[in-house]
Order: structure tokens, then sequence, then C-alpha cells
């Protein structure tokens, strides 16, 4: 059912100061396909996207749209070759109607003004052909993130698309909305557009991809029908090496835990007792301890990150009690847990965790800072060596201590915010999706880190949406559904079916 | 010159509000060749920089207190309010008692102390937007002020007050020395301890400043009261300087003129980085503006078209775009240069 060749690529190559972020990529896209791209961070996939919209323009090689050589200096032009591009985040106006959203800018005029009974016409018919019904009126914020993408979609695919980009559309979708998604996706494909994908979540590729393009280093690993790349071997093609060994960490034993025990390490003890809050999650138990990984396994919108949040004081509990070693302590704001050694790295990187303007040491400073307040300065030195200290620990790839967070990729700002927490010597990290968006191989690395903290006595809260990852480094899991905690699970019973199970609403 | 110091200089934030005051400098050398001379009188120095550094000294030191307020991303407009306020509270003081100059001093900046507090209350506690919290203060304060003055114009008599406006202390203007005072206190304020990162962090991403256990809303209000204590200096400056409290007019638009000194010195309204020298030359940037436009012949009626001119001018070039553009020209002049140089060395 493969149509025929909608857009290629030639040798292209594009070139920044100092890197070569693509060299002599060549690229096909057939119209009737979903074509993943496929890569680790930095292996040139933003770029490639970027220069087939026109955000970038290359510096050699060739562009063909059905044959003829294009070169795009703006994004509209790329649109009007009739290729249209979804970005990470929504990029609509939540303030605006749905309709309003979709006709934004090419508005159908009637004598003059803008002619309402064809927006919400079209708007119906657009929406419709998506298989979907709304209220094309609404506002689009009074609708859940997924449907604000298709609202994004819609508008993309309402006037002549050839070409649909999705740029990790479904980072922020939970299970069944990524299956409606992906319906949309196949009804658009069968209508001949020709969609390239971009995503880190294997199984989605395997689920959607016809075809599959591996980047690695700028340049193209090879392409191949999905069918017939293995994912061992997909994987392998991204890495370019064995992967870091995927072996499920081994709990501490009995014994390893009276010894630690004994040395004083168990301490401190966190009990959450029938913490709630209403509107984000319904009461709930769970006890956190030194040299302990728990996890939190949910779908999004589980109350998974509504409970990290309470236990760290940013958002405030309407019930319930916590212990510290069985001294009960108020948690009314992040800066008391922060005075009981908890640290929070937030699952939304950009947004709450770093300080995106400032430096890689100004960021890893911070919390340390804010502990000893502001008439205490660390000094300059003392911030340098610090500094220098966590980038050599944990290996953030930089060019210096000086360079903006910003600048760095999604798996070194993610370390630069774990070592914010490691600098202020803490008890009890809560790790929110802290591999959402990263690398595989920076995925491991991380989590083998968090892995040794944890050996050193450091007690963890893990969130992951990842459930092979929760499982393989987990000494018990928290299982929650409908902000409701419906099991613990522990030893023996972690068992990827029944955690699956759970999740899906079977009984405890 | 190499490529590298050339688009460092290029980039450089104080890059535009040096140039610009040279600028303005030279204009002033042209068109009167002793502009820059500086004489000894009476024992006092004189001379139009001089001039010029006395009597910007009031915004030079309001726009230190906006700049750190600017930096958490709000904004104060009751500080020309808060002069005339704390000018009225010194000079109804003295009337009574002449000799009362230190309650007079002291309650004069403990009322600006007051109304960064009340500021600060609503900015960062009851959570208002900072336009909005300082526009109550702007406008309500004014009638404080003329309460206090009874709608008239209070003359100040006390001597030891008036020398704080046209006193010298070893040979330079009182005014100069106080101005030069808060730049020092704000800057090893800033710098000596943590709070110009604290600031900073909170300018630019508050909701992570927070989670980090930042006491965010402590440290927003910690920098409204000292920009409310900046006010009521440049009060107390101000209304030595013209012998008068005027609840009416005294630092009229005063506010406008402080934030345009802020972001003629490089800071962005959107908060963050900030720059207290940048600050003190865009303030710097206004005082001699204002002179070169009455030195030079400007009509009085068009002083403000000329000032706006300048002003937008200094803006455009100021932008991101234009900024980026210059490093690119930079860069290309160097390369060219470069090349050139290499061809010559060849033959």
């Amino acid at each position: 059912m493969t149509g025929p060749l909608v857009l290629e690529t030639l040798g292209l190559t594009k070139s920044f100061p100092g890197v070569h972020a693509l060299s002599n990529v060549d690229f096909r896209l057939f119209a009737g396909e979903v074509h993943t791209l496929m890569g680790q961070n930095g292996a040139g996939k933003s770029t490639l996207i970027n220069v087939l919209t026109g955000v970038h323009a290359h510096d050699a090689g060739e562009i063909r749209v059905d044959g003829r050589s294009v070169r795009f200096s703006a994004p509209l032009e790329a649109e009007a070759a009739g290729i249209r591009t979804l970005y990470q985040e929504v990029n609509l106006c939540p303030n605006l109607s749905v309709a309003e959203n979709i006709f934004a800018g090419r508005q159908p005029r009637r004598r003059g003004a803008i002619d309402w009974k064809a927006i919400h016409a079209g708007a119906r018919e657009a929406i419709a052909q998506l298989n979907l019904s709304l209220d094309v009126t609404q506002s689009l914020d009074t609708y859940p993130i997924a449907v604000q993408q298709m609202v994004a979609i819609a508008r993309a695919v309402s006037v002549d698309a050839r070409v649909l980009i999705l740029d990790e559309p479904t980072s922020s979708l939970d299970d069944s909305e990524v299956a409606k998604l992906f319906e949309v996706l196949t009804k658009l494909k069968q209508s001949g557009i020709a969609i390239l994908f971009v995503t880190h979540f294997l199984e989605q590729t395997y689920a959607i991809s016809d075809r599959i393009t591996v980047m690695r280093n700028g340049k193209r690993e090879g392409e191949y029908l999905a069918k017939d790349l293995p994912v061992d071997e997909l994987v392998r093609k991204m890495v370019g090496e064995v992967p870091v060994s995927a072996e499920r960490r081994r709990s501490p034993s009995a014994a390893d835990a009276a010894s630690a025990a004994a040395a004083g390490r168990a301490s401190p003890r966190f009990d959450m007792r029938g913490i709630g809050r209403r509107g984000a999650v319904q009461p709930i138990d769970l006890t956190l301890e030194s040299g302990r990984i728990v996890g939190l396994a949910g779908l999004l919108g589980s109350g998974r990150t509504e409970t990290a949040r309470l236990l760290f004081g940013a958002d405030r509990a309407d019930t319930g009690t916590i212990t510290v070693d069985d001294v009960p302590v108020k948690l009314g704001s992040p800066r008391h847990a922060v005075k009981h050694g908890i640290g929070y790295c937030p699952e939304d990187r950009k947004k709450e965790g770093i300080v995106a303007a400032l430096s890689i040491r100004e960021n890893i400073v911070l919390a340390l800072q804010a502990k000893m307040g502001w008439w205490r300065p660390l000094g300059r030195a003392k911030e340098k060596r610090i500094a220098e200290h966590y980038v050599k620990a944990l290996g953030i790839r930089a060019r210096d201590i000086e360079q903006p967070i910003e600048l760095l990729s999604g798996g070194n700002q993610q370390k630069v915010v774990l070592a914010r927490w490691l600098a202020i010597d803490p008890k009890m990290l809560i790790l929110d999706e802290p591999t959402r968006g990263i690398d595989v191989a920076a995925k491991f690395e991380i989590m083998d880190r968090v892995m040794q903290l944890c050996a050193k006595g450091l007690g963890i809260l893990l969130i992951s949406s990842e459930i092979g990852e929760v499982l393989r480094v987990s000494d018990r899991i928290a299982v929650l559904r409908d902000r409701r905690k419906v099991a613990e699970l522990s030893g023996d019973a972690l068992d990827e079916h029944e955690v699956y199970r759970l999740i899906a609403g079977g009984q405890a | 010159m190499n490529a590298r110091l050339l688009q460092t200089i290029a980039r450089h934030p104080l890059l535009w509000p040096i140039v610009t005051l040279l600028l303005l400098f030279t204009l002033d050398v042209v068109h009167r060749h002793d502009f820059l001379a500086i004489t000894v009188l009476d024992g006092h120095l004189f001379g139009a920089p001089i001039d010029i550094l006395n009597r910007a000294a009031p915004l030079v030191v309001v726009s230190l207190g906006m700049t750190l307020v600017i930096a958490t991303r709000g904004i104060d407009i009751s500080v020309g309010t808060v002069v005339a306020i704390a000018g009225a509270t010194a000079a109804v003081l003295l009337a009574d008692d002449p000799n009362r100059l230190g309650l007079a001093l002291a309650a004069a900046l403990g009322v600006g102390l007051l109304a960064g507090a009340w500021n600060g209350l609503l900015a960062a506690f009851v959570g208002m937007q900072p336009i909005i919290a300082t526009l109550i203060l702007m406008v309500a304060g004014r009638g404080v002020a003329q309460l206090l003055t009874g709608g008239q114009i209070i003359p100040i008599g006390a001597r030891g007050y008036l020398r704080l406006g046209d006193g010298f202390i070893a040979m330079v203007p009182c005014a100069v020395w106080i101005a030069l005072i808060v730049v020092v206190v704000t800057s090893l304020l800033v710098n000596r301890t943590a709070l110009g990162l604290l600031v900073r962090a909170i300018g630019v991403n508050p909701v992570a400043a927070r989670l980090v256990g930042l006491r965010s809303s402590a440290i927003v209000f910690g920098v409204y009261v000292f920009c409310g204590l900046t006010a009521a200096i440049a009060g107390i400056l101000a209304s030595s300087n013209v012998r008068s409290a005027d609840g009416n007019n005294a630092g009229l638009l005063l506010e406008l003129d402080a934030i345009l000194a802020v972001t003629l010195g490089g800071t962005s309204l959107a908060g963050g980085r900030f720059s207290l020298i940048g600050t003190v030359l865009g303030a710097l940037i206004i005082q001699t503006l204002t002179y070169t436009t009455y030195s030079i012949g400007v009509p009085p009626e068009a002083t403000l078209v000329v000032k706006a001119i300048v002003v937008l001018v200094v803006s455009v070039i100021q932008s991101a775009r234009a900024r980026e553009l210059l490093a690119q020209l930079a860069t290309r002049l160097a390369a060219s240069a470069s090349s050139t140089r290499a061809r010559t060395e060849v033959q």
C-alpha cells in the first residue's frame, strides 16, 4: 500500500559551529506510510526535521519534494509545499476556541468580516475527518492535552497536507491517548499522507511504523522495514554498541539489611500515613527508607506526581501525617522538605527543574545555597569546586561549568538537577520521570548512578512511565490507579504481568 | 584584533550603554570644547560632568532599587510617589523644628521602608500583579503626600538637610557621595551575599526556585522594601536640592525614568539577568541626554521628542536581534581581515 515517493533528501549536510549535525544524509518518505526516525539524543534527528521544515537551511545536498529540488529558507515555505509539523509541545492558543485554532491566520472572510459559520462548519468537518467529535466552539484549554494535540493535527492536515511530521507527540500522553492518536495517524496514512514520526519509545515505534530510519552521530545508519528489524537489533544500531547491562537490580538481602540497620543506615525512615489532598490523590500510606528504592507505577493522571508533590511539600496535604523515624514532621513547603533532607527532581524538567539562563555551576549550587540562606554565600571558589566535582562524578558532558544549562542535552540537564540535590547531601530523593526524553545510553547511565547512590544509603522514590525501568530497580512498587494506591508489591510479587494487571484495573 | 575578542565585545551587554554615553559626550565636546573640563573653584569641583553626576544622583539611587525589583520579574511604579512622601515627611518635621535633622532623615527613610513593605506584601505574599500592586501606592501615595504638605509647597530651611543637596565633601558634591555609597552597598549586597544568584534564579524560573526550597516570597518582599528605601533616599536628595517638598510634583514620572534607566542598562523586563553597572550607566545616559538637549539649544518644547528618539534608537540597537546581527557582522569583519592579512603574507 506504499504510495509514491513524496519527500527525499540526498547527501543532506548541515553544520553548526564546531558540530557536524548532519553529514551526507539520504532519507526517503513515501506517501501512505508511517516512517519513524530513531536515534539517541544528538544523533541528528532534530536537525534533520528542522532542515525539512525550513527552520534551518542546509549547507549541502538536496531536498526533493515530488522529485523537484527545493530549498526552504523559512518554515512558511515548507508549509506551502505541504509539509506540516507538530512539535513536542502543543503550539496552539489555549484561550481560543477549537475552531479558531484550526483556522487561525487563514480565516475565511465574507464581505471583509470573518465568516464564523464557515469556520465552525470547516472545523467540525476537519475534526470529523479524524473520527473525533468535539464542540468546536469551546475554548481549547477545556480539553485534555491529548485532544489539543488532535486539534493541532486537524489544523496541520486541513489544507493540502502532503507530509505530517510529528516530533515526540506522545511524550505527555498516557496509553489510551497514544492508542487514540495512532488510530488517527492510521486514518491519515490511509488517506495518502506521508507521516514522519519521532519518538523515544520502542514499543510505540513498532506499534505504528511501516519503515524505520536509524540515525547515529549525524549520519544515517540505515533504513529498514519495521517488520524486518527486531527490537534488540534496533537498539544496537542506535547505540552502536552493546547497551549497558539491563539486568535487574538485586534487592539487598535480609542479612545486608540487618547489617545496614546495625550500622544505623536504615535510618531515616519516612512514613506517610493517610496523606491526601482533595482533587489530587486519595489518602495514601507509603514508607520510604534509607537504602531502598520504592517505585510508583501507574498511568499518567493516576496520582503519581501528586503523591510526590505532597511528600515534598510542593502542594499541601489536607489529611494525614508524615513522620521521620517516628517523629511527626510538618512538610508544608519545599523548604521544610529540604530541611529534612528530601530532594525532588520534577517531571517537567524544563518548567520546574532547570533555571534555563543560569550556568551549570549556578544550577548545581542553587539548592545548597537556598538551604544556607542568602546571607551565607558559598563563594565563587567553593561553588566552582562543588560544580566541578559533580560534573566529573556524574559524567556531565559540557564545554565548561559556566555554560548556560539550557544549551545541554536533556540527559545532561537531568544530571545537573540530580547534582543539585546531591550537593545538599540528601537522605531521600524523589525522582519523577528522571529518564523521560533522554536517550537510551544516558537512561542506563542515570539509573546506574541512582542505584549506586541507593547502595550508599540514599532512599529513593522513583516514578516512571516505563514499567520495565521501575521493575528493574525497585525494592518495592506501589501501584496507583485513579488517584488511589491499589497495591504494594515486593519480593517475588514484583512481576511485570502483575503490575500491568493491577494498573489496568485488576484486583489486588 | 582577533575574531573572538571582537565577538565578545559585540555581544557584551554593556557595549551599547557605554557607546551611547560616549556618543553623547562627543556631541557635547563638539558643541562646547571645554565640556569635559573640571575646575576647582572655592575648593569644590566644578564642570559639566560633575553637574551631570550631581543631578543624576537621585535617579541613580532609585534605579538601583528598581533593577532588583525588575530582576525578580516585578516592577515598582510607585517610586516617584515614595520620593514625594519621603520629602514631605522630612520637610514637615523640619518645619516644626529645624534642629531635628536625625529624626527627619530617619522618618523619611522609615516611610520609604514602610512603602516598600506595603508593595512587597501585596506583590510577594498576596500575589497581586506587581504593576497593579504598586499602582495602588502610586495613586494613593500622592494623596498621602498632599495631606502631609497640606497641598502646599513646604520650604526647607534646615542647613544640615540642605547640605545633602548642595554641600561638598572632599570637593565632590554630597549627593554624588551618597549615590556612590548606595551603588557600593547594593553591589556588595548582591555580590558578596548569595542574593544576586537567588534573585536571578527567581527571575528566570520562579517555579523551579520554589522547588529548590528557596524562600522566594521573602526574597521578593525584601527586594521591594529595598526599592522603597532607595526611593526614600532619592526623595531626600531631591527635596534637599530644590529646598522644598512638593506633594504634587516631586518625583513625578520618576518611575518611568527609573525603568528606562534599567532597560537602557541592558536588564530585561522579563526578569533574570541584571546589571547594576548597566543601570548606573542608563541613569547617566538619561541625565546626560537632558543636559545635552538643553546645552545644544534644542527648544524646551522639543526636548521630550529628542529624548524619545534617542531612547527608541538605543532600545532597538539593544534588542536581541540587532545584537545578533552585529555579532555576525563582527565575525565577518574579523574573518575578512584575517584573510586579507593571510593574502598579504603570501605576497
